[in-house]
């Protein structure tokens, strides 16, 4: 099928697509910060927060907010994409590398479903959350990271869609078989490639 | 497994507009025909996707506007910036040809969990009313009895959209304007951003077990989420859909 032509249409921000070999399809740049969330943000105090690797439920092992500061501790630069479009290129972000964490457990997991405050879940593979691909970021553009985008820490997997950086990460649940969150039972796709464009189940 | 099943591959199809209706100067609705439409939910969305003459192709989310079962339609608000909206809202003639996908979406949607009986509480910022003519209109189709509340924040009466259908409900809904930039001589409703004193006096009491949807710009829906969990409502009953997720320029 052709896609029919809309006369009068044409592309208006010529400016902003400059880097177009960055900007995967279907997504436009953008210099704001949107925010996508399903419900209300959570504000958990710190003295009272925690990073877990969980596994059947069990607790391998867990950061409080001082503990998880103490790793080895990364500044990253990174382009983002969002399922709803927007792609924000050159974001700055700090964190700790999901391999540091995962080194200090014994473990044969093939997926992670990454869980937060306010019970949003989101699944990867254990292949795209090692070797240097993801992150537990805390700080963005130089600052604590804000409430509304995610603080006090958020997973950050800039090479998928940026549902898979859930937002007020508070742990990984190791798997041995896959098994869909929050936006993934709603629809959404299960891997999520910007590059590929898989924005919805079957894409 | 909660929420609603995974469908299969959502296909683009071409659908023709229809007939459109203005519905404030900046905001039109749009009537899609479309062959093949599996039928929607009220509160989701579908994409759009235009290509220009030199192959350039842009795609949006908008929510859909119409209740299940209607006309697929949508309500898109030009933005001056925008690049898909402006043509939509000025452009776009009947009888056109775009392409859209969906619908989208499983969560923003009403009933929740086949539960059509707690009280509805629906807070708008501007176009952020959108899904909820679709949750009302659906709301009257099924002749629930819910009680339900629309809390509408706009600038001004005149950016009202679909004011005359507002203004018409019945049947335990109550619509709640406030207007935050201009009142008209007269006015006798609410002026002002929806803050904790006016969620206070509209929303339902969060021991009558109510389920709330709120749409609207980000630090809109920050705000009043934040002030309905503030009221005692559990996060899991709020229910949240920013313009960063169903719109963009």
């Amino acid at each position: 099928m052709s896609s029919p032509i809309s006369r009068g249409f044409h592309r208006r921000h010529r400016d902003t697509t400059a880097d177009t070999d960055r900007v995967p399809p279907g997504q436009y740049v953008t210099t704001d910060f949107p925010v996508l969330s399903a419900g209300p943000t959570p504000h958990t105090p710190l003295d009272s927060w925690s990073f877990s690797i969980r596994r059947a439920g069990d607790t391998l092992k867990s950061w409080s907010w001082p503990e998880l500061q103490a790793q080895s501790v990364e500044d990253v630069t990174v382009d983002i994409h969002c399922v709803t479009r927007w792609s924000k290129l050159d974001t700055r972000w700090h964190g700790v590398p999901i391999d540091t964490l995962l080194s200090q457990v014994d473990h044969d997991a093939n997926f992670v479903l990454a869980f937060c405050d306010g019970g949003y879940t989101t699944n990867l593979p254990i292949a795209d959350v090692t070797g240097h691909q993801a992150w537990v970021a805390f700080g963005f553009d130089g600052q604590p990271l804000q409430p509304e985008h995610g603080g006090p820490a958020r997973l950050l997997v800039p090479h998928l869609y940026f549902w898979k950086s859930a937002k007020w990460v508070r742990g990984l649940e190791l798997l041995a078989a896959d098994e869909p969150g929050f936006w993934e039972r709603y629809g959404y796709n299960n891997y999520g490639d910007p590059w590929r464009e898989q924005r919805y189940a079957g894409d | 497994m909660a929420g609603t099943a995974v469908r299969g591959r959502l296909t683009w199809q071409v659908a023709t507009a229809g007939s459109l209706t203005d519905e404030t100067v900046a905001v039109r609705t749009i009537e899609l025909g479309v062959a093949d439409w599996a039928g929607h939910s009220a509160g989701q969305h579908l994409d759009v996707r235009l290509t220009a003459d030199d192959g350039y192709v842009a795609e949006r989310s908008y929510s859909l506007a119409s209740a299940p079962g209607e006309p697929v339609a949508i309500t898109v608000e030009r933005l001056e910036d925008g690049e898909v909206s402006p043509y939509l809202t000025e452009d776009l003639r009947p009888g056109d040809e775009i392409e859209i996908r969906g619908p989208i979406g499983g969560y923003f949607v009403w009933p929740w969990q086949d539960d059509a009986t707690s009280p509805l509480l629906l807070v708008a910022g501007g176009s952020g009313v959108v899904p909820f003519r679709s949750i009302l209109r659906h709301r009257a189709e099924l002749g629930a009895k819910t009680p339900a509340r629309l809390l509408y924040s706009a600038k001004s009466l005149p950016d009202v959209i679909y004011r005359a259908e507002l203004d018409a409900m019945h049947d335990g809904v109550e619509v709640i304007y406030t207007l935050t930039r201009q009142q008209p001589p007269g006015w006798t409703g609410h002026s002002g951003r929806v803050n904790e004193a006016l969620l206070r006096e509209v929303a339902w009491a969060s021991g009558q077990q109510p389920i709330a949807y709120v749409c609207g710009p980000t630090a809109f829906v920050e705000s009043v989420a934040s002030g309905l969990v503030g009221l005692g409502y559990p996060p899991s009953r709020v229910k949240t859909e920013r313009f960063g997720g169903v719109g963009g320029p």
